[in-house]
């Protein structure tokens, strides 16, 4: 801060005494802000797995927390960009039913011949999205039509047409067990298991299931080395920041900060090596997030995305396209929600008309409890998965407490209510 | 006609930085038109703003004497019971309601709260024949045209029982035929009684309608002259009569080759289509010189630097840009910036920063793949770029991780000229660069601008401030109605000369 000025003599050892307690305080202060939403996320996990009596940890549970919600969280990734550049997608939740609808129907009902490879129809799928992404976007981007018109409008062209498709009311299914691997398979063990204690044998020579202690032991290197790069980038770019005299936080915060994600982000893999290993979904939304975090804090396109949802005007008047920058916004909001449908099909094993009604608000309440401005300009792709994460563990915790679902939609609406308002109140403050 | 309506006795007026008002006086005698006459910027608009409540009572320091009684008004609706109405230059109107909602809005015939139409409509139909508008009361303002449009805010006023009507540029952005009904119905409306203050800078219209003329010159009024007294040189002296002194840097122009040139460029409006804005349009800019436009408000300088820069403004665009003598395709403003092209854009704040992101971030903007590799940012280039900058025009601020939206307007300013510098553009158009921004400042950004024309690239600078034009430029074109209608080099330039081609212009167009 302002440590460059010299205070006189007299006064010097005053101000050092005050500055020191202060410079932490509001250090405190401003990255309690940032790192709140993870706190809230902690805070909420710590309530449920008492009142769970522990079943929210427990390793299966976790990995059915994680392939009920990672859909959310894959097309929140996608509406985050949206957000922030100042539009709203209504369409997704649609969009990732007819895909879903649509990859049913070539995988079991049309006869494709080889194309009905799972591989090759959710390809074909993730075009699909894309091209539906870019048909919403370009009326848009060029036409100046809201988008929330838009895409309110291909909410119901597009859930008409997965009804359609699946000939009214009936669902399509059995799907391959290839294709539902994407989302209720496990990554294989390459190394191989470690045993850390036998299980029990009893006298007829089977073995006690659940008994003993067995690792799977690729999924703690996936651990360990996610980690430590976590660490160790943070620690170079806060080297960076040093060296040319910016850096806020202190370092002590800075350890405490890694040392608690570290930690928990260790005992959740750790549980999940206690099971199955990591689910496959599990590394594919892992995988995006890195992808997402790096293009909009790296990459000049993330930049310019911010740019013209801050202010549009500025932005075109800096030489950025912004119509071609808001189509390629949608379209990357149609490969995500068409991945989303994916999930969707993957895991219920079978394609059905209702498959994701009405996940466009939870995914629209992720992005905006993980921060996001409705203003456009303002959002983060972490803060997004957080908010994912949120809603997520409220759906899973409440309905293990056996909350009515009637009454766990009041307590979302309330929870986005409350972050929304936290998050204003905070700025206003600032 | 003795009594006196109005007196403003010693108004001042400040804004954080800024003295816009200082003593200011005005007498308006009952039943007369006052015209208040003054440069852009002068404080003819703020004056007006005191009057009518829009600034508070309080919130300036001096008195209004209005009818005999000390007046302080609280808000709009204060002056407006006392029959004070003001018509802005921009007009308020809502263009998808019709004319008779429009002049009742928020003061509708209503009984518990539910219109009565016929009533509405009876009595628009009458305002309307006062005014001279033959337009259906239900019409909606978005299909009538901006003369019309301008009737129908006087209308609105008379509405109101109008006692004393103030116009602010009422005909700026009129037609000439438009203009001249109007100004006669001002002259029909004082045989009616009613006073009028007209703010203009339309010298003619001064002459022909104004019984008494006040001149306000940087927040001071310089002088009142009677009807028999008035004459534009005596006006033209009087609103430029202002000392030269050292509120420029020092410069020794190196001028080279000729960098930009435009030929015969015209611009339509891009939603009256038929309205030409920019009416072929010769310019030139050498290396290393600094080039005005000069102009009144409205005269289609920033119309003009726009549509040049990507076609950022208007529809129809004609016309050829050379860069070094090679014609260039300046139909995009990514284009434009490839071949060297910068627009500073007037207004900072709508069109020149992301307010909700710093500085490094709006810096960088214009020239990303400066600090990026394969899209990628460099974030230690991006730093040690912003860094750079931000020392090199001296923006004053904590860190270059400081909100562009808490800064001040002089630092704003600052970052945009910024964002175009390392754009490193060979033409940088700036449009009213010292617009609201403090003295201090002022001169900082005219220092960088010597730098820049020293370090060899062609700036042409658009103003409405004239001493700033004489004091920073090396050659000055005078706009005026779309059109070049003077140009000379600013060591022959003078504030009543270019006031004069204005003038001039102006009776040419007529």
């Amino acid at each position: 801060m302002s440590t460059e000025s010299a205070p006189g003599p007299q006064t010097g050892v005053a101000q050092d005494l005050q500055q020191g307690p202060r410079i932490a305080v509001s250090a405190l202060v401003t990255n309690l802000r940032e790192y709140g939403l993870v706190l809230a996320l902690i805070a909420i996990m710590v309530f449920f797995q008492f009142t769970t009596s522990g079943t929210l940890f427990k390793p299966v549970n976790l990995s059915n927390l994680v392939q009920q919600n990672s859909f959310i969280i894959v097309m929140a990734l996608g509406m985050l960009l949206v957000i922030v550049s100042g539009h709203i997608d209504l369409s997704v939740g649609s969009v990732a039913g007819f895909i879903g609808a649509l990859a049913a129907m070539m995988m079991v009902i049309w006869p494709l011949g080889p194309l009905s490879n799972p591989l090759v129809v959710s390809i074909i799928c993730l075009i699909v999205g894309g091209a539906i992404g870019a048909a919403q976007g370009y009326w848009i981007a060029y036409h100046r039509i809201p988008s929330f018109i838009v895409t309110l409008a291909g909410m119901l062209i597009f859930r008409g047409i997965c009804q359609a498709l699946l000939g009214g009311g009936s669902s399509v299914g059995p799907l391959p067990v290839g294709f539902k691997a994407l989302s209720s398979g496990f990554i294989p063990d390459l190394i191989g298991p470690l045993t850390l204690i036998p299980p029990t044998v009893n006298a007829a020579g089977k073995t006690i299931v659940g008994s003993g202690l067995t690792l799977h032991l690729t999924t703690i290197v996936i651990g360990l080395v996610a980690v430590l790069a976590y660490a160790y980038f943070g620690l170079r770019a806060r080297r960076t920041r040093e060296k040319h005299g910016y850096e806020a936080e202190p370092f002590s915060l800075f350890v405490v900060k890694t040392l608690v994600i570290s930690a928990l982000a260790l005992f959740l893999v750790y549980q999940f090596a206690t099971y199955r290993g990591l689910p496959i979904v599990l590394m594919v939304m892992g995988v995006l997030i890195a992808l997402f975090v790096f293009v909009t804090k790296r990459m000049t396109i993330g930049r310019r995305i911010y740019a013209m949802g801050g202010n549009a005007k500025a932005a075109q008047l800096s030489g950025i396209k912004t119509e071609r920058l808001t189509l390629m916004v949608f379209i990357n909001m149609g490969v995500l929600s068409a991945l989303g449908g994916l999930i969707i099909a993957a895991r219920l094993g079978q394609a059905v008309p209702a498959a994701g009604l009405g996940s466009e608000l939870d995914v629209i309440a992720a992005v905006f409890i993980g921060g996001a401005s409705a203003m456009g300009g303002v959002g983060q792709v972490i803060g997004a998965v957080v908010g994912g994460f949120i809603m997520g563990v409220m759906n899973n915790g409440m309905s293990i407490m056996g909350v009515n679902v009637d009454w766990q939609q009041v307590v979302k609406g309330l929870v986005l209510l409350g972050a929304v308002v936290f998050d204003v109140y905070n700025k206003n403050k600032a | 006609m003795a009594s006196t309506i109005l007196e403003m006795r010693d108004i001042t007026k400040t804004f954080p930085g800024v003295k816009a008002l200082s003593n200011v006086k005005l007498m308006v005698e009952e039943g007369e038109i006052h015209a208040v006459v003054g440069e852009n910027g002068a404080g003819k608009s703020t004056l007006m703003k005191v009057l009518s409540g829009v600034y508070p009572s309080g919130t300036y320091d001096g008195q209004i004497i209005y009818r005999g009684d000390e007046c302080h008004f609280k808000g709009i609706h204060d002056s407006e019971r006392k029959g004070i109405v003001i018509i802005h230059q921009e007009l308020a109107l809502v263009p998808m309601l019709s004319i008779a909602e429009n002049i009742f809005l928020g003061n509708e015939h209503a009984r518990y709260g539910v219109i009565d139409w016929n009533a509405n409509e009876t009595r628009t139909s009458a305002l309307l024949k006062k005014v001279g508008l033959k337009e259906d009361p239900n019409t909606l303002i978005t299909n009538i045209g901006v003369g019309k449009q301008q009737l129908v805010e006087i209308a609105k006023a008379l509405s109101k029982e109008v006692k004393l009507l103030i116009l602010d540029e009422p005909t700026a952005s009129l037609s000439e035929k438009d203009s001249q009904a109007l100004l006669d119905l001002l002259l029909e409306f004082k045989r009616q009684g009613i006073t009028s203050i007209l703010i203009s800078h339309k010298l003619n219209e001064v002459n022909r309608v104004a019984d008494k003329v006040t001149i306000i010159r940087d927040g001071r009024t310089i002088e009142t002259l009677a009807k028999k007294d008035i004459s534009e040189d005596r006006i033209i002296t009087s609103m430029v009569g202002r000392s030269l002194d050292d509120r420029y840097p020092p410069r020794e122009p190196k001028i080279g080759e000729t960098v930009l040139e435009v030929k015969n460029w015209s611009v339509y409006h891009p939603i009256h289509a038929e309205r030409q804005v920019i009416k072929g349009i010769n310019l030139n800019a050498r290396k290393g010189e600094v080039v005005g436009i000069a102009g009144l408000m409205g005269a289609g300088r920033t119309e003009f630097a726009m549509s040049l820069f990507g076609r950022s403004y208007g529809r129809r665009i004609t016309g050829e840009a050379f860069l070094n003598g090679k014609p260039i395709d300046v139909s995009s403003v990514s284009k434009a910036v490839e071949h060297g092209i910068a627009y500073v854009t007037e207004d900072r704040k709508t069109y020149g920063l992301n307010l909700i992101d710093h500085i490094k971030h709006n810096i960088t903007l214009a020239n990303l793949p400066g600090v990026s590799r394969h899209g990628v940012i460099d974030d230690l280039r991006e730093l040690s770029v912003a860094n750079d900058y931000r020392g090199r025009t001296n923006i004053r601020a904590s860190s270059v991780y400081q909100m562009t939206g808490n800064l001040s307007g002089g630092n704003q300013q600052k970052v945009v000229l910024s964002k175009w510098l390392f754009a490193n553009p060979e033409v940088l158009i700036l449009d009213e660069p010292t617009r609201g921004i403090d003295v201090g400042a002022k001169y900082e950004i005219y220092t960088i601008i010597a730098r820049l024309a020293s370090e060899g690239k062609a700036i042409i600078v658009i103003s409405s401030e004239m001493p700033e034009l004489l004091g920073i430029t090396d050659r000055i074109y005078v706009m005026n109605e779309g059109r070049i209608v003077g140009e000379m080099a600013a060591s022959d330039a003078s504030q009543e000369k270019i006031m004069r081609a204005i003038v001039r212009g102006e009776g040419k167009a007529s």
